[in-house]
């Protein structure tokens, strides 16, 4: 158990697991294949965190960043869960 | 779609040390005669020529692989040497080997718990993600430890001390160590051990950083030497018939020769001492083989004296493999000379000597359309004239159509224009109107390489608009630049729809504007419109002349029975007819509350369709980095009206400039003698403030500052009495100095100079600092001996009380050459460094692209950004960075300015900053930005460019 959670900590984007159905989504609005996409390994704290809270995480899912952005406001990056 | 996964990715490249097995498995033929080929020319079998070797003559075949010339890529030979000979890339780590390990067990000199801690410490750096220097870093320490011990801690063995002599000798106590001694001891480390008869542990190479699963260190000591293919070597055979071989080959001639000699009289049982003599020459040979730069030993040298470029003088340097043919390549169709200044140019222009235009060529393939245009071409030979002798194009090559090119002379044009045919290619000469590249280095941002129209000239330099400087930051103290000619239709194209100079007047950088008005241009055209002078006829027709016909003077107003001409309505005629503009001019004199259209400075501009009603032109208005008309209508109207305003603008502005007359001198700077004594009066008082704290503090009674010492709090107060006498002064100065004066003009304006530097010259230069401290180094607790030890006034501390005019004294002087030094390096250092970072950012970034559907991918098409900079906004056509320009929209559909509220949006991130132009009080002294700096350029390579 970690002592704090990351994801609440102001400066840490919001994290969140996509669905099979929701990655399938994605990957095809993109026209890419899973290895395309940026990578987050299991251990990072972010999906520690996330394995905390009750996540099933393996390898080869897809979390959805959410972040402030200066320019745009908000923006959407996905991450592909690598091994550590 | 081709499955992707059937690329193959590198993963690593390893580099390994060749075994003297390795050598001879790898190796196609054994080398052992020192001949190359024989009578008739063909090579010697097991000669350094080996046909086994690769081929280079034309017709021969390979005797490994059977391929010609071109399919065989060569393969390499060995030669057996006679005696071991040390590798010189090797001797430090040898050396580092022979001193940390046992002389007679082998083992390292590390007792077992000492071998335990360091294998501790390289797991835990491979943990923390060490690289090969921090590893490089350990190892050392290591070694360092061991070599210390003096008995071993396993056979007890007394250690003796090794040395070096450079380059390649081992001493032990003094005794020379033959390199077969050598090798003896470093087959024993981690191998067999003579006290014990086992082996001895791996651990004790990888503690010293050698991995023994792929390297063992007696590889170090060779005794078999790899012959590189002939392929990498080839003989050049002189229009005299004479062969002339290539250095390595020579070298390797030398190695073959001693190495045979030594076999011979090493078998014939030679003297000790003959065999020894003749062992250190295959070493020398063997070393200069490699590097024939070696410290410590004559450079081997061919007969003519010229030293033998060997391996490492093939890769090493500037002019070595890597700078020079894997990073840089060398081009044709590309031409380099001084550059000058041509005001008439179009900025979208270039002029090219006549002399360059004849060698650089366009191909021109031959249509049935073209044929007969193609065919006069031809006929006209190389180096047409018409009939006032002015330059024509001609035809160097005719490329026929099974690719033979046939050179054109005056005698064949006439021959060849007739035999000419569809589907061939002429290379024609330059024309008037051509595309051409223009670049400047450093090539800094895309704006370095600009496509521009040639102009065919007569002189001896390229020319350009000098409106155009600014992005390739170029000037005319001797500047170069280089000149490539595009060869294809495509490249064309793409030059002039994306790196045309007007397409670029908009920086990506910060979304304004690079190019624009500098100098004289932003002079001349405040003095077209400042106070709206009057111009007479003559005058305006002479400001208005240099634009070409066409053009409609404007209405002439008459006063007291004269008729005269507005400036400002001269100006309006480079104005596009719709816009509609107003901001605050550069000489905004910054009022509390700016009262826009009352402003009694002229500063206010206000543009309405198309008319300057008020207001003064200056940088802020056409100015290079800052012209907001011009980046109004760039990006408004489009780079081509932008271009007809930027040129028509400076065009007006010379012609302002010129009808006027206008010189600076060094008497701009005077002031009334009351106004000197006034300063002078300024400086005492803060002179004898500063005293008087200087006092408080050695008597203890200054109040120290929250978080600061006694002395940081002096300093701080002397810093701020003299800042503010320097800022009092330059003030007082100014009052003097007005908007009559040259000097002031140009500060005031925005074209070169600042107001700063015009109070250094007239009041103070104030104080001169490093690191931003007042100067305090120098001898023991004085900065010069003209001082008291322990003087901490203004004057012994780098306060200058004298203007630039009035000449400084030899402390002030020497104070300020100081802080003048400082500037020096640090822009050496600055440009050095950062050049550095450009130079990795460009490696990680140069092949990502933004795609189609607005994400930036990489050559795997792997996303690395899921919206090109989140916002998807392009910066060159972005509002200073951001998407919409809501105020500029408004005063658009409104058709009225709407209140800003008095946040007055100033432009950020533009090239110049406020901090650029505003110097701070320890940067005061400029540093020259031609000259001074130059003498810490390019390291003594040579060029004396400016
Ligand atoms: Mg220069
Ligand atoms: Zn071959
Ligand atoms: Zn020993
Ligand atoms: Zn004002």
């Amino acid at each position: 158990m970690v002592e704090f959670n990351v994801l609440e900590h102001e400066l840490v984007p919001s994290h969140e697991l996509l669905t099979p159905k929701e990655a399938e989504a994605m990957l095809k609005r993109y026209g890419i294949t899973k290895d395309q996409l940026p990578k987050i390994r299991v251990n990072d704290p972010c999906i520690a965190a996330l394995i905390d809270a009750g996540k099933d995480i393996k390898e080869g899912q897809i979390v959805k960043i959410t972040r402030a952005s200066e320019v745009a406001g908000v923006s959407v990056a996905y991450r592909l869960v690598v091994t550590a | 779609m081709i499955p992707r996964a059937l690329g193959k990715r590198i993963m690593g490249i390893k580099f390994e040390m060749l075994s003297p097995d390795e050598v001879r498995r790898m190796s196609a033929i054994k080398v052992i005669t020192a001949d190359t080929y024989d009578d008739d020319g063909f090579p010697i079998e097991m000669g350094l020529m080996d046909s086994h070797m690769g081929v280079i003559e034309p017709g021969l075949r390979c005797k490994t692989c059977g391929g010609r010339v071109d399919d065989c890529p060569g393969h390499f030979g060995h030669i057996d040497l006679a005696m071991p000979v040390i590798h010189v890339g090797y001797v430090k780590d040898i050396k580092r080997l022979l001193q940390s390990t046992c002389r007679e067990c082998g083992r390292l000199l590390m007792t077992k718990d000492q071998i335990d801690e360091a294998q501790r410490l390289r797991r835990e750096m491979d943990e923390l993600g060490g690289d090969t220097t921090d590893f490089d870093m350990l190892t050392k320490r290591t070694a360092k430890d061991a070599s210390l011990k003096t008995i071993c801690p396993y056979c007890g063995a007394e250690q003796m001390k090794i040395t070096l002599d450079k380059p390649s000798t081992f001493r032990e106590n003094g005794h020379k160590l033959t390199p077969k001694e050598v090798r003896e001891r470093l087959e024993r480390i981690s191998g067999p051990n003579p006290k014990t008869s086992m082996v001895n542990p791996q651990e004790d190479l990888e503690i010293m950083g050698i991995n023994p699963q792929v390297a063992r260190p007696e590889w170090m000591v060779l005794t078999a030497l790899p012959v590189p293919p002939v392929t990498v070597r080839p003989s050049i055979t002189l229009e005299s018939g004479d062969r002339s071989e290539d250095d390595l080959t020579h070298k390797l001639v030398d190695v073959l020769r001693i190495n045979q000699r030594l076999r011979e009289n090493r078998d014939a049982g030679a003297p000790q001492l003959i065999v020894e003599d003749l062992w250190e020459l295959l070493q020398y040979h063997v070393t200069t083989y490699f590097d024939n730069q070696t410290s410590g030993i004559p450079p081997a040298r061919h007969r003519s004296g010229r030293p033998l470029k060997t391996l490492v003088q093939r890769l090493k340097g500037k002019e070595g493999r890597f700078r020079s043919n894997l990073s840089g390549k060398r081009v044709n169709f590309s031409a380099r000379t001084v550059i000058s200044p041509d005001p008439w140019l179009s900025i979208n222009e270039v002029g090219i000597p006549v002399e360059a235009a004849r060698e650089l060529t366009i191909p021109i393939r031959v249509t049935a359309a073209n044929l007969d245009y193609v065919k006069a071409l031809v006929k006209r030979g190389t180096e047409p004239v018409d009939e006032d002798g002015n330059y024509l194009p001609g035809v160097n090559y005719v490329i026929r159509g099974d690719g033979r090119r046939i050179k054109m002379t005056t005698k064949n044009a006439e021959a060849t224009s007739e035999i000419l045919e569809i589907g061939q290619i002429v290379e024609r000469q330059l024309l008037d109107g051509d595309i051409v590249l223009f670049n400047r280095q450093p090539s800094l941002h895309r704006m370095s390489m600009m496509a521009h129209r040639v102009r065919i000239m007569r002189h001896k330099t390229f020319r350009f608009n000098l409106c155009v400087c600014p992005p390739y930051n170029a000037d005319f103290d001797g500047d170069e630049m280089n000149l490539h000619v595009l060869q294809g239709l495509e490249a064309i194209a793409e030059g002039e729809i994306l790196m045309l100079v007007q397409e670029n007047i908009l920086s990506p950088r910060f979304g304004g504007p690079v190019m624009g008005a500098i100098h004289d241009h932003v002079t001349g055209i405040f003095m077209l419109t400042y106070r709206d002078p009057k111009f007479t006829r003559e005058q305006a027709m002479e400001i208005v002349n240099r634009l070409g016909t066409g053009i409609v003077l404007p209405k002439p107003k008459t006063i007291d029975g004269k008729e005269y001409f507005s400036g400002k309505a001269l100006f309006s005629l480079a104005l596009p007819d719709d816009l509609t503009i107003s901001y605050k001019a550069s000489i905004c004199e910054k009022c509390d509350s700016c009262k826009k259209e009352d402003c009694k400075y002229d500063a206010w501009v206000k543009i309405e369709d198309g008319e300057l009603l008020m207001g003064t032109m200056d940088a802020k208005g056409i100015g290079a980095f800052k012209g907001k008309i011009l980046d109004k209508i760039a990006r408004d109207k489009g780079t081509t009206a932008a271009r007809e305003f930027l040129e028509v603008a400076t065009k007006l502005s010379i012609g302002a400039i010129m009808v006027r007359g206008f010189t600076t001198s060094i008497d701009d700077e005077d002031i009334p003698l009351q106004a000197r004594k006034d300063i002078k009066k300024m400086l005492d008082d803060a002179i004898s403030d500063v005293e008087k704290k200087v006092r408080a503090y050695n008597e203890g009674k200054l109040d120290q500052m929250p978080g600061r010492s006694m002395e940081e709090t002096l300093e701080v107060e002397v810093m701020k009495i003299l800042g503010k006498a320097r800022d009092e002064t330059g003030k007082k100065a100014g009052e003097y100095l007005g908007i009559e004066n040259s000097a002031v003009v140009m500060a005031r304006s925005g074209a070169r100079g600042s107001m700063m530097n015009l109070s250094q010259m007239a009041g103070c230069i104030g104080q001169q600092a490093v690191r931003g401290e007042r100067l305090k180094r120098g001898y023991d607790d004085r900065t010069l001996p003209h001082f008291a030890p322990g003087d901490k006034g203004a004057a012994a501390k780098g306060f200058v009380t004298a203007c630039y005019k009035s000449g400084l004294s030899p402390t002030e002087y020497f104070f300020h050459s100081m802080g003048g030094r400082e500037g020096l390096v640090d822009t050496a250092v600055r440009t050095s460094r950062s050049g550095y970072m450009q130079r990795r950012l460009i490696n990680a970034l140069e092949d990502l692209r933004v795609m189609p559907d607005g994400t930036v991918r990489n050559t795997a098409g792997t996303i690395i950004q899921f919206k090109f900079g989140e916002d998807g906004i392009d910066p060159t056509r972005s509002i200073q960075g951001k998407a919409v320009d809501l105020d500029d929209i408004l005063t658009d559909v409104l058709g009225e300015e709407p209140e800003p509220g008095d946040d007055d949006r100033e432009i950020i991130g533009y090239g110049e900053q406020e901090h650029d132009t505003e110097i701070e009080p320890d940067e005061a002294i400029e540093v020259e930005e031609e000259g001074g700096g130059g003498d810490y350029e390019g390291g003594g390579s040579g060029g004396g460019e400016g």
